[in-house]
C-alpha cells in the first residue's frame, strides 16, 4: 500500500469507529424519534468524514462538463437517502463505497505490479571499455563495434558477439528456459539475459533501439493498444450504461408514486439504489485487467503476444498450418546416419568423408565435420589431403595418403561407374569411394525438433481440429516428416508464393480461425495474412517478428498449445466476469425496482462485484505449465 | 509522429477510457491509447503541431480527471 491508499485506510477506519454505535443508537435508543434535524446532523459526522473528497471531486467535474460522473451520481444517492430518513444507509453506501474503491486500487496496483514484475527485462546500463578504462553509459549511448563488459550477476544490455569469456547465461526472462546457456568467445549474445558466474566482453552488434530487448519491449507495450472484440464492445457498452441507469432512475423517482399512488419518498428510495450501481466500472476495469494477465502469462512463458485481440483469436482457432524447416526441424543438416559396408568401421568412414570435406564450406559439408567431431572427439584428420576438387552438383573428388576418393551423390558415383546402394532413410545422401570401391555412405538430413511430436499432441488433445504442414523440401521428406510427427495434412514442394496461396486456401474453407508457424524471411507475407501469425523468435528473421502476431522466443512448437490454452482461460475468464457483472447487477435493479433491494444491495452490486471481478481476473496470471 | 509518456494517480480504468476518447477528439490527433494497464499514454499526431497539440491532450486529461499527471 502507498502513502495514499494509507491515508484512506484510515479515514475509513476512523469513520467505523463513529458510525457503528451510532448505527446501534439509531436502532435502539432513537428509533421512535421523528427529530429529522437531530439524526441528520449527527449521521452527518461521519459522512462528511468519509465522503468530503467525494463529493468535492463531484462538484469539480461538473464544473468541468462531466455529468454523469460516478461522484456525483453517489452525491445524489446518498443526498437522497438522507432526504428520505435513510440516515445510516446514506453513510453506509459512502463507506462501503470507499472500502471498495480503496480495495480495487490495490488489487489493480498490485496485479499491475506482478505484471510488469515479469516483463522486468530493461537493463540500466552498460559497462563500456576504452583505452583499458571501464565506464559505466547508458545503453543508448553505445556505438555498434564498441567493446562492452559485462561482469557476473549483471544484465546483458545489448546484443553482441562475445570476444573473450566464457560464461552461462540466464535466458529465462526473455524465453521462460530455465537452463542457463553456456556461451564462450565467439557466440551471439542477446540483451535482456542474465550473465552468470564468469566476465563477458562483448563487442555489440546493434544499437539499443534495434536490439533484442528494446523490442520486446515495445511489442509487450504496444500490446494494449490492440483490443479485443469484447474489450471494445464493454467501453462503447460503458459510455451509454451509466446515462441509461440514470434515467431509469429518474423515471422510477417520477413515475413510482403516480402508479402506485404511495409516498414520494418510496420512489426516491428506490431510485437511489440505481445511482449507486450506475457505475460500470466492474466491467470496464475487469475486463482489459484479464487480458493483460494473459499476455503476463504468456510472455513469462517466453510467449509474446501483440495484442488482446489474438488471445481472442486464438481460442476460436481450429486449423494451424506450420512450416517445416526452422519450425518443426531444427533447421540444420545433421549426419543422421552412417553405413559402411562390411570391413569398413564408422569411424573410418566419417573420418574419410570429413577429410574429402574438409575445405568446403557446403551446410552439407559443415555437417560432416561436426558429425566427426562429436563423434570421435581428439581424432586427427589425416594430414595429406591433395588435389581436392569440387565437381559442381557431384561432390568431391581428393587424394587422401595417397589415395584417390570419392564422396558425392548417385550421379558422382555413376560417372565413375561404381556401383551403390538403396540407402535406408530420408535425406541427401553422401556416397563415399576409395580407389573406385565402395564404401558405404552417410545420410545427412534436417532432425526434427525434440518437442515437434508433443507440440502436435497436445494441439489435438486440447481441440485443434486440423494440423497442416507446408514445405518447400521434396515430397518424400516433407511425408516422412509429417507421418513422424502426425500431421493430418502436408503439402511439398512449394514456392514461398504458393504458400500465401495455400494459407488463403484454408482460410477459405475454415469457419474458424487459421493459425500459420513459421520463421524464416520467405514467411512473413504469409505470417500476416493467417488470421493469427507465430514466429520464431530466436532463430526467425526480424521481418518475420515484425510481421506476427505471437512470438516464441525460445523457438519451440510445444508453447503454442500453451499459449491456447492461456488464451481459453482468459476468455472463460473474461466472460465470465463480464456475465456476473453485468447479471448481479441487472438483477439488483429489478429487485430495486419491486423494492426487494435496498441500497445494501446496491452498494454490493457496484464495489462488491468490481472486486469478486478483479480477483477473478487475477487468476490469468496464474497459468502454469504442466 | 508517435510518442509514448507516462501517467502517475490514473486510478480508474473508466477515466482512462474517458481520456482516450476526449483526446481522439483533438483536431491533429490520428491516434491515442491511454493504457490504464500499463499507466501509458500513446498519441500520434500532426509532427510540427506535436508540441500544441499535447497542451490540449494533458488539458483534455485534467478535465476528466484532475489528480492525473502525465509526464512529458
Amino acid at each position: 500500500m502507498n502513502k495514499k491508499q494509507k491515508r484512506m485506510l484510515f479515514r475509513i477506519l476512523l469513520t467505523a469507529v463513529i458510525y457503528f454505535p451510532l448505527l446501534i443508537l439509531n436502532h435502539t435508543l432513537w428509533a421512535d424519534s421523528d427529530n429529522w434535524l437531530f439524526l441528520t446532523a449527527v449521521f452527518l459526522v461521519p459522512y462528511i468524514l468519509i465522503g468530503w473528497d467525494i463529493i468535492f471531486k463531484a462538484a469539480r467535474n461538473i464544473k468541468n462538463g462531466q455529468v454523469f460522473d460516478e461522484n456525483f451520481l453517489m452525491c445524489i444517492a446518498t443526498f437522497g437517502a438522507f432526504g428520505v430518513g435513510e440516515y445510516s444507509e446514506a453513510v453506509a453506501v459512502m463507506l462501503f463505497y470507499q472500502v471498495g474503491e480503496l480495495f480495487q486500487n490495490v488489487a489493480v496496483n498490485r496485479s499491475r505490479q506482478s505484471i510488469s514484475d515479469l516483463m522486468n527485462i530493461c537493463p540500466e546500463y552498460a559497462n563500456i571499455e576504452k583505452d583499458g578504462v571501464l565506464e559505466q553509459v547508458d545503453p543508448d549511448d553505445v556505438a555498434v563495434g564498441d567493446t562492452i563488459v559485462i561482469k557476473a550477476g549483471e544484465r546483458i544490455p545489448l546484443d553482441g558477439v562475445v570476444i573473450s569469456g566464457e560464461s552461462y547465461v540466464d535466458t529465462s526472462a526473455l524465453t521462460g528456459e530455465s537452463v542457463p546457456r553456456r556461451i564462450a568467445e565467439g557466440d551471439d549474445i542477446i540483451s535482456g539475459c542474465v550473465n552468470g558466474s564468469g566476465l563477458l566482453r562483448v563487442q555489440v552488434t546493434k544499437e539499443f533501439d534495434d536490439s533484442t530487448v528494446a523490442r520486446i519491449l515495445e511489442l509487450v507495450e504496444n500490446a494494449s493498444s490492440k483490443k479485443a472484440r469484447v474489450e471494445n464492445f464493454i467501453t462503447r457498452f460503458a459510455r451509454y450504461y451509466t446515462p441509461i441507469v440514470v434515467i431509469c432512475a429518474v423515471i422510477l423517482a417520477i413515475l413510482y408514486p403516480l402508479i402506485s399512488g404511495e409516498v414520494v419518498s418510496e420512489g426516491i428510495r428506490r431510485a437511489c439504489s440505481f445511482l449507486v450501481i450506475s457505475c460500470p466500472c466492474a466491467l470496464v476495469i475487469s475486463v482489459p485487467m484479464g487480458f493483460f494477465g494473459g499476455i503476463g502469462a504468456a510472455s513469462s512463458h517466453g510467449v509474446l503476444v501483440k495484442g488482446s485481440n489474438y488471445l481472442e483469436l486464438l481460442d476460436q482457432m481450429e486449423t494451424i498450418v506450420f512450416d517445416k524447416t526452422g519450425t518443426l526441424t531444427q533447421g540444420n543438416f545433421r549426419v543422421t546416419k552412417v553405413a559402411p559396408v562390411s570391413g569398413v568401421t564408422k569411424e573410418n568412414l566419417l573420418m574419410l568423408a570429413a577429410a574429402a570435406e574438409k575445405y568446403s564450406d557446403h551446410p552439407i559439408a559443415k555437417s560432416i565435420q561436426d558429425a566427426w567431431k562429436e563423434q570421435f572427439p581428439g581424432e586427427e584428420l589425416p594430414e595429406q589431403i591433395e588435389e581436392t576438387k569440387e565437381v559442381s552438383g557431384h561432390g568431391i573428388e581428393v587424394k587422401i595418403n595417397g589415395k584417390k576418393i570419392l564422396a558425392g551423390n548417385e550421379k558422382l558415383m555413376k560417372q565413375y561407374r561404381i556401383p551403390t546402394e538403396t540407402p535406408q532413410g530420408i535425406g541427401t545422401v553422401v556416397y563415399l569411394a576409395e580407389e573406385g570401391r565402395y564404401l558405404g555412405y552417410l545420410l545427412i538430413s534436417d532432425t526434427v525438433k525434440p518437442q515437434a511430436a508433443k507440440a502436435i499432441r497436445e494441439l489435438k488433445q486440447i481441440g485443434v481440429a486440423k494440423t497442416v504442414m507446408l514445405t518447400g523440401d521434396k515430397k518424400e521428406v516433407g511425408e516422412a516428416v509429417a507421418r513422424e510427427l502426425g500431421l493430418d495434412e502436408v503439402y511439398a514442394e512449394l514456392l514461398p508464393g504458393d504458400k500465401v496461396e495455400k494459407v488463403e486456401e484454408l482460410l477459405e474453407k475454415s469457419n474458424a480461425k487459421v493459425a500459420f508457424v513459421g520463421d524464416g524471411i520467405n514467411d512473413a507475407p504469409v505470417l500476416s495474412r493467417a488470421d493469427i501469425g507465430i514466429a520464431m523468435g530466436s532463430m526467425g528473421s526480424d521481418a518475420a517478428i515484425e510481421a506476427a502476431d505471437i512470438v516464441l522466443m525460445d523457438d519451440d512448437p510445444s508453447k503454442i498449445s500453451l499459449v491456447v490454452k492461456i488464451a481459453r482461460k482468459t476468455l472463460a475468464i473474461v466472460k465470465e466476469n463480464i456475465v456476473f457483472a453485468l447479471g448481479v447487477k441487472i438483477l439488483v435493479l429489478l429487485l430495486a425496482t419491486v423494492g426487494l433491494a435496498n441500497m445494501w444491495e446496491a452498494v454490493f452490486a457496484d464495489v462488491g462485484v468490481s472486486v469478486i471481478a478483479i480477483l477473478n481476473s487475477m487468476r490469468a496470471l496464474k497459468i502454469k505449465k504442466k | 509522429m508517435k510518442k509514448k509518456f507516462k501517467m502517475v494517480d490514473l486510478d480508474c480504468a473508466n477515466c482512462a477510457a474517458k481520456m482516450e476518447a476526449a483526446i481522439k477528439k483533438i483536431d491533429g490527433v490520428t491516434d491515442a491509447n491511454v493504457s490504464f494497464m500499463a499507466q501509458k499514454m500513446t498519441i500520434e499526431a500532426d509532427d510540427d503541431r506535436f508540441d500544441q497539440i499535447m497542451k490540449e491532450v494533458v488539458k483534455a486529461c485534467k478535465k476528466v480527471e484532475p489528480d492525473t499527471q502525465i509526464l512529458l
